[in-house]
């Protein structure tokens, strides 16, 4: 079944208030949006509504952290990364364990256009020391990586979408923290796909594989720390590396990717994004067709890129 | 407390910890000695009389905390600290230096008594908002303090929490202005002006109280009043003399971030050991 990743985080991170009453929950009048409003409507007491106060939230939010609570701190993410430097110092600074979850992300958004999307955040937060960047490509990675986070308190940033995603992985999927996750095997290049992408990365490959190209498919949940020997590996077994993201190609996946490649295993690459330049109001179907980050759009980047 | 301290006494520890401060600046080479000596009579009644902060209750998990949202002011707090015994004292020269606890501004990762990072201004307040809810979650009766600057009270951060603090009945919380009338850039009245700062805060449905920042009696009754109990948080304005005991110093913005040479060190402690000797 699809689901957005926000639905996912704002049912899992209900369901664990129950069990954790060190949980608080912050939103900034987007609680409809993000859906931290399940958890608001369970447990009021541990639900704060900010208003339109991103700045106040993140701190708030840190000073509970720093009081021994579990802080969510909700928006779009493009509003509260955009709070780059409050959450530079009063969060990850601080070691404040605060989890900004960034709803909206890329161009997915679709119709309501650049100003809510965020195509720059994960960027951002990847300049933070030890800010960890996770981003679910379905529900139940949705659910593990809430899980994940609840356990193990740090500063982190969790990126979910607006539109739903459809399942890659059953309910019974193990989340590993900070490893790659193989979704097939193959020799000739390597796809490394993240978030709302992954499903049309996979399709893409199997749309090569018909015409004999053989993909490997790798599903980066854990952007930052990022799993450089699944990297390497990677570049070192195909030869051939392509990132996948909605997001900027600068800075993003493909960044962090090249990064690792460039000083570990120079390998020719393929970014595919949005290339330097802003988003615009469309549908998320248009746009995706539009920036050539659908399926058939993945696949005509990498027949050229090989060709 | 193992002992109440005098009025008398804490002016006395104010004067002596000005001494520290100007010596840390001087051997830093660098920092901020204008605000530093105008907030330091207020932590010194804060700490001692307020907080009621020892060693033993420094990290305690139900303490009253207090956050130097004007995070520049930082030798002041080092001060305090070192004076209770907190921080080693003879840590205090090391301001400043690579490897030390002291930053530059305070970082609460690597020295914990400090509560909170701050040094980018706006923040702190918001901060200090945080642990006073989760005290109030806690149902610890613990009280929070923050101390912004009035240049700081520009941002739009302090704005932010100055609307939100009431709405969550955060009456354990508690902000004082230190109203030193003086930023980088010159007069707060020339740079950005603040004023009436009482009319602006009280209209945010906060308990106001303004007050002389170096009248020990008055800073300690006016924290006393913060302890109603009645849903409001309190915000104390404080005015205060940039510089404040030592006379070249004082009022001068020029004061604001750069430290003393050898000659000016030893001419300022020098005119407070002549005060600390008439107090005698």
């Amino acid at each position: 079944m699809s689901k957005a990743t926000r639905v996912s985080f704002g049912e899992e991170i209900a369901a664990l208030g129950a069990s954790h009453n060190d949980i608080v929950v912050f939103d900034a009048d987007l609680a409809k949006s993000t859906q931290s409003w399940i958890f608001g409507s369970k447990y009021p007491d541990r639900f704060f509504e900010m208003g339109i106060q991103e700045q106040n939230m993140i701190g708030t939010a840190a000073g509970m952290a720093l009081c021994g609570k579990k802080p969510f701190i909700c928006s779009f993410s493009t509003f509260v990364v955009g709070r780059f430097e409050t959450i530079r110092m009063s969060i990850a600074y601080s070691e404040a364990n605060v989890t900004i979850v960034g709803t909206h992300c890329g161009i997915g958004v679709g119709e309501d256009g650049y100003s809510q999307m965020a195509l720059e955040d994960v960027a951002l937060m990847r300049t933070l020391p030890n800010m960890r960047i996770i981003q679910p490509a379905d529900d139940a990675e949705a659910r593990a990586a809430v899980r994940f986070l609840v356990d193990n308190p740090a500063p982190s940033f969790l990126r979910l979408t607006r539109q739903a995603l459809p399942d890659l992985h059953g309910s019974e999927y193990a989340f590993e923290f900070g490893k790659a996750d193989q979704l097939r095997n193959g020799k000739d290049l390597a796809i490394l796909a993240s978030g709302p992408v992954v499903a049309n990365a996979l399709h893409a490959a199997e749309l090569l594989a018909v015409e004999g190209v053989d993909a490997r498919v790798l599903n980066m949940h854990t952007i930052k720390p990022l799993d450089e020997a699944a990297v390497v590996a990677a570049a070192r077994e195909t030869g051939r590396v392509v990132t996948v993201e909605d997001h900027s190609i600068i800075g993003g996946l493909g960044g962090a990717v090249a990064e690792v490649l460039g000083e570990q295993q120079p390998t020719r690459m393929l970014r595919i994004g949005v290339r330097n330049v802003y988003g615009e109001s469309g549908s998320p179907a248009e746009l995706y067709r539009k920036h050539q980050l659908d399926a058939d759009g993945i696949a005509a980047q990498i027949r050229a890129f090989i060709a | 407390m193992t002992r109440e301290f005098s009025l008398t006494d804490l002016r006395r520890a104010a004067y002596e910890m000005r001494i520290d401060i100007l010596r840390m600046l001087h051997a830093a080479g660098s920092g901020h000695p204008g605000g530093s000596l105008s907030l330091i009579d207020i932590l010194t009644v804060l700490f001692y009389r307020h907080l009621d902060r020892t060693v033993e209750n420094a990290l305690a998990p139900d303490r009253n905390r207090f956050v130097l949202s004007k995070g520049h002011g930082v030798p002041g707090l080092y001060a305090v600290l070192a004076r209770l015994g907190i921080i080693p004292a003879d840590e205090l020269l090391s301001l400043r230096r690579l490897g030390s606890p002291l930053q530059g501004h305070p970082v609460n990762a690597v020295l914990p008594v400090v509560e909170a990072s701050t040094g980018s201004l706006g923040q702190g307040i918001s901060m200090a908002q945080g642990m006073a809810m989760a005290a109030k979650l806690d149902g610890n009766g613990a009280r929070v303090y923050a101390l912004i600057g009035d240049g700081e009270f520009q941002e739009g951060q302090v704005w932010e929490t100055l609307m939100s603090a009431p709405k969550f009945g955060l009456d354990n919380l508690t902000v004082i202005l230190d109203y030193n009338k003086g930023q980088i850039d010159g007069p707060t009245a020339e740079v950005m002006d603040i004023d009436p700062v009482l009319d602006k805060v009280r209209s945010f449905r906060w308990d106001v109280q303004r007050i002389d920042g170096h009248d020990f009696a008055a800073i300690d009754e006016a924290l006393r009043r913060t302890r109603r109990g009645d849903g409001a948080p309190s915000f104390i304005i404080a005015d205060t003399v940039k510089g404040k005991g030592v006379s070249f110093m004082e009022g001068t913005v020029d004061w604001h971030g750069k430290a003393p040479d050898a000659e000016q060190t030893k001419t300022a402690i020098h005119e407070i050991e002549t005060f600390l000797r008439d107090l005698n």
